[in-house]
Parts: structure tokens; C-alpha cells; sequence
């Protein structure tokens, strides 16, 4: 087993875990963060996806040793409780969503793409999303939730109320 | 699905990287970004004792200017090799290969170097090393050496690097040569059904020197030496898809749910002559 403290949505954990755990396992089953979800076994969907140390990265593929010492956000952590992160605002709004599954993924990777490009052109957008799959919105909606994001982003603090 | 059980030690130097692999035996493996290795783990295709973690040695981190060349440490994730400065100015068609490799968050946790010990015959970055003319710098019991691009990749997922070593990082002799990664897949995330990195020296619109790296037309990256001889002296679009015509020379294609052998010749052929063009501006 190894010991390890890992910064999740700004509290800090201690466990001891197996090396092979995988990140989205343990927040999932050893702290109960189930906001962050698996779709697949080949790193492809996307909807695990959590920030690392700030960066986008699949859960499924990190192993929760190799985040010991980092500071994890998932969407859990993305708003304060009482108003929406401008991005899940902005996928409410545009109905960037249907089944949901693979969303906490999608919000996640939007969340990166607008903190290194805070206003991307739709190819950008599909670009940066290229690694979040969706069965069943399509992805025009996803797009324009993102760049309808970027504009709240943009605009100031949003009046999302929860 | 999960991985069997193993050891877990992360290191932060290669002198502990070197002793570790030697103590967990043949089985011990490097685990860098594991981007490659852990989807490989989860279907239990690979069953290692220890994982030896080289993601926090510092000299495996980042890229520095040794004057005529730049030496990218093998650790360095895939996004910071492509928005590096150096890298852009200095080996920019790594950075063109490195940006169609997989997606951003792939990109923040894959590593260059990983992707290079890997050797993956689909993978992007072997072939613009290649037409780099990159040089590896391997340790091991033994000490250091420098392994030239030519003789590193040695076959389907197999390279100069020993199991009882590691890569510790690539130098690229700077290029200011027109380039252009040109790659063929069909969906917007994949791996490429064929590559074709390009790097040009073009003197009064005449080209001087060429060099093209192929990837997945054999069972590692290869270079394109019939059609780099035939661009010599070409100065027209109609020439430059003449000597494009010969990039399935030589080459060892194989057929799979992606493509026939004879359309990833094809493709070779196509695909070399638009990375050809975009690189020379002809
Ligand atoms: C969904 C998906 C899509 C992908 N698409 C692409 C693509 O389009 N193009 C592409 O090129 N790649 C693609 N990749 C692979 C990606 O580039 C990997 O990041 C890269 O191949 C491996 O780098 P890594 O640092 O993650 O290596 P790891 O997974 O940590 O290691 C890979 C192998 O290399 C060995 N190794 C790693 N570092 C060293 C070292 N310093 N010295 C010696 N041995 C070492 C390990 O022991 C292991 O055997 C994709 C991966 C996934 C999961
Ligand atoms: S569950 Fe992580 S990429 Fe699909
Ligand atoms: S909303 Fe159902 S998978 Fe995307």
C-alpha cells in the first residue's frame, strides 16, 4: 500500500491505496467523489476527465500514487454552491446536454480549454473537446455552450443561480 | 478493467531510476506520462512487478539551448514540447507532429520521450524525429550513450533502449527549414492510418534538401530517402508530386481494419506529397 494526500476540490485527503488504483477509482469509491464518471476502458471518452494541477487529464489514465502531492478539481468543485461555474451555466443554457454522462467530462475539458484560450473559435472548440465523446446531443450544442460560455467568461461574474 | 497488482516507486534522479529497474528485475517497467502504459495495463497486457516512475527527475524535464541544437527532456509532456519557444523556433515540425497526437488532455500527461521509447509504427512523433535527425542520449548499468535517430527505432515497438535502461532525453540540431506534419486519420481523435513529417531547404524557390520521416508504413517510422533524392532540384508543385510518387518505396505497409496495405501506399504517396508542398511553400 502506499500512502498518499491528494488536494480534491480544495480539501485535503490521506489514504493509503493499492499503486494500481486508478485516480477516478479512488475518488469515486475512497472519498465519494462520484460527480466524475468512467465511460470506457481505452482512455477514449473523455468522461472522466478532472483538472491536475490546473491541466485536463482522464482519470482512468493517472494512477491515484502518481497524484499524490497534487491538487485535483472535479465537478464537484467547480462552483461555490450557490451559483454555477459559468460553464455549467452556459450548458444549461444551451442545452449542452441530454443523458448527461458524459457532461462532468465535457464541462471539465471546457473548463481547460477556456483557461489557456478564453475566446476559441468553434474549430478550436471541436479541437479542444476532440478527446470528450458524446452519444447522444450531437455536438452542436456542446459547442455552442462553450463558446456561449466564454462570452459569460468574458462578460464577469455570471448570475447563474443555482 | 484493473491492473494486477504491482510495486510502485517514483524516483528522482536516473542513478535511482537505474538501480530501481535493476532491483525489481525483468519485469520492473518505466512509467512516464502512461499514457501509452496504462491503458495497456487495464487490459492486462502487460503484468510489470515495480513501476519505476521517471515523471519528476529534473533532468528529464524541459528543453534547453546547447547552441546549435535543443535537447528536449524525455519526460516532457507532449504540451509542453509543443508550446515550448525553442521548439517552435528551432524544431517547429516536432511541435506540428506533437500537436496531432491524441487530445489535450492526453497531451498534458503523454510525454515526448514516452512516446519515442514506445514506438508505436501509428505514432506521430518517431517520424518527425527522424526527419529531425534527432539523437538520443540512453542510460543504463553501464553508463551513457547517444544513440543517432537512424539506428534507435529497431522494430514494432522496439527501440536502442534496453530494458535495463532509460531514455533521458533527444537533441535536435536546430532547423530553420520550411515543415509540415501532414497526417491521415478519420476521425478528429485518432491515431494516423499514415504520417508524413517534412522538413525543406528551399533556396530561390529551388529545393535544396529534403527530409521525410513515414509513419505507420512499416513496423517503425521510416524515412522516405527515394523521394527526399528525386525533390532535389524541384521547383514546381507538379515535381514535388512526382518525386512523391515513390514514398511507398522500400516501405513495409501492413493491412488492418483502418486500411488495405496498397491504400496506405497509396496514401503515402498523397499525403507525402501535401506535407512536401505545405513545408516548401511551392
Ligand atoms: C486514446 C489515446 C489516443 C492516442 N493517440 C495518439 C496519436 O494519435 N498519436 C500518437 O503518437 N500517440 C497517441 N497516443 C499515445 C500517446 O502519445 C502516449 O502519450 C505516448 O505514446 C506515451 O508517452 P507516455 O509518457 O504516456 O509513456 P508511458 O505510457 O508512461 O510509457 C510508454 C512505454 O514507454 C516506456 N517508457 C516511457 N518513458 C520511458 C523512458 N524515458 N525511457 C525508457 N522507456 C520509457 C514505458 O516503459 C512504456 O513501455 C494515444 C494514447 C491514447 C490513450
Ligand atoms: S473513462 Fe476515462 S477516457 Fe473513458
Ligand atoms: S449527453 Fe449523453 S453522452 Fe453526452
Amino acid at each position: 500500500m502506499a500512502h498518499i494526500t491528494v488536494t480534491v476540490d480544495g480539501t485535503s485527503y490521506t489514504s493509503e491505496v493499492e499503486p494500481r488504483k486508478l485516480l477516478v477509482h479512488w475518488l469515486r469509491e475512497d472519498i465519494g467523489r462520484v460527480g466524475t464518471v468512467v465511460g470506457c476502458d481505452t482512455s477514449n471518452c473523455g468522461a472522466c476527465t478532472v483538472l491536475l494541477n490546473g491541466r485536463s487529464v482522464k482519470s482512468c489514465s493517472v494512477l491515484a500514487v502518481q497524484a499524490d502531492g497534487c491538487q485535483v478539481t472535479t465537478i464537484q468543485g467547480l462552483s461555490d454552491g450557490n451559483e454555477w461555474h459559468p460553464v455549467q451555466a452556459a450548458f444549461k443554457e444551451c442545452h449542452g446536454l441530454q443523458c448527461g454522462y458524459c457532461t462532468p467530462g465535457m464541462v471539465m475539458a471546457a473548463v481547460d480549454l477556456l483557461s489557456e484560450n478564453p475566446k476559441p473559435s468553434e474549430s478550436e472548440i471541436r479541437e479542444g473537446l476532440e478527446g470528450n465523446l458524446c452519444r447522444c446531443t450531437g455536438y452542436h450544442n456542446i459547442v455552442k455552450s462553450v463558446s456561449y460560455a466564454a462570452d459569460l467568461m468574458s462578460a464577469g461574474p455570471t448570475k447563474g443561480a443555482k | 478493467m484493473i491492473p494486477v497488482e504491482f510495486d510502485y516507486v517514483k524516483v528522482t534522479s536516473i542513478d535511482q531510476a537505474i538501480s530501481a529497474l535493476k532491483a525489481g528485475g525483468e519485469d520492473a517497467k518505466i512509467i512516464s506520462g502512461g499514457q501509452s502504459l496504462l491503458p495497456v495495463l487495464r487490459l492486462r497486457m502487460a503484468e510489470p512487478s515495480v513501476l519505476v516512475d521517471c515523471g519528476s527527475i529534473d533532468e528529464m524535464l524541459g528543453v534547453r539551448d546547447d547552441g546549435g541544437s535543443i535537447t528536449i527532456g524525455a519526460a516532457t509532456t507532449h504540451h509542453g514540447v509543443m508550446n515550448d519557444p525553442l521548439v517552435q523556433e528551432h524544431a517547429l515540425l516536432l511541435a506540428q507532429a506533437t500537436a496531432t497526437v491524441a487530445d489535450p488532455a492526453i497531451r498534458h500527461r503523454g510525454t515526448t520521450g514516452g512516446a519515442l521509447a514506445h514506438a508505436d509504427p501509428a505514432g506521430d512523433v518517431p517520424a518527425a524525429a527522424l526527419a529531425l535527425n534527432a539523437s538520443f542520449v540512453i542510460a543504463g548499468p553501464g553508463g551513457r550513450r547517444t544513440v543517432a535517430a537512424k539506428d534507435f527505432f529497431l522494430d514494432y515497438f522496439t527501440t536502442a533502449v534496453g530494458p535495463d535502461e532509460i531514455l533521458v532525453s533527444f537533441s535536435i540540431p536546430k532547423c530553420d527549414w520550411g515543415s509540415h506534419y501532414s497526417k491521415f486519420n478519420r476521425t478528429a481523435q485518432a491515431w494516423a492510418i499514415v504520417g508524413a513529417a517534412a522538413v525543406v531547404n528551399v533556396q530561390g524557390g529551388v529545393i535544396k534538401e529534403a527530409r521525410i520521416g513515414l509513419t505507420n508504413m512499416a513496423p517503425t517510422a521510416i524515412r522516405a530517402s527515394t523521394v527526399e533524392a528525386a525533390l532535389v532540384g524541384a521547383s514546381s508543385a507538379a515535381q514535388i508530386t512526382a518525386a512523391a510518387m515513390h514514398a511507398a518505396d522500400g516501405t513495409r505497409a501492413t493491412s488492418d481494419l483502418h486500411a488495405k496495405a496498397d491504400y496506405r501506399e497509396h496514401l503515402a504517396r498523397v499525403i507525402t506529397a501535401r506535407a512536401v508542398r505545405a513545408a516548401s511553400g511551392i
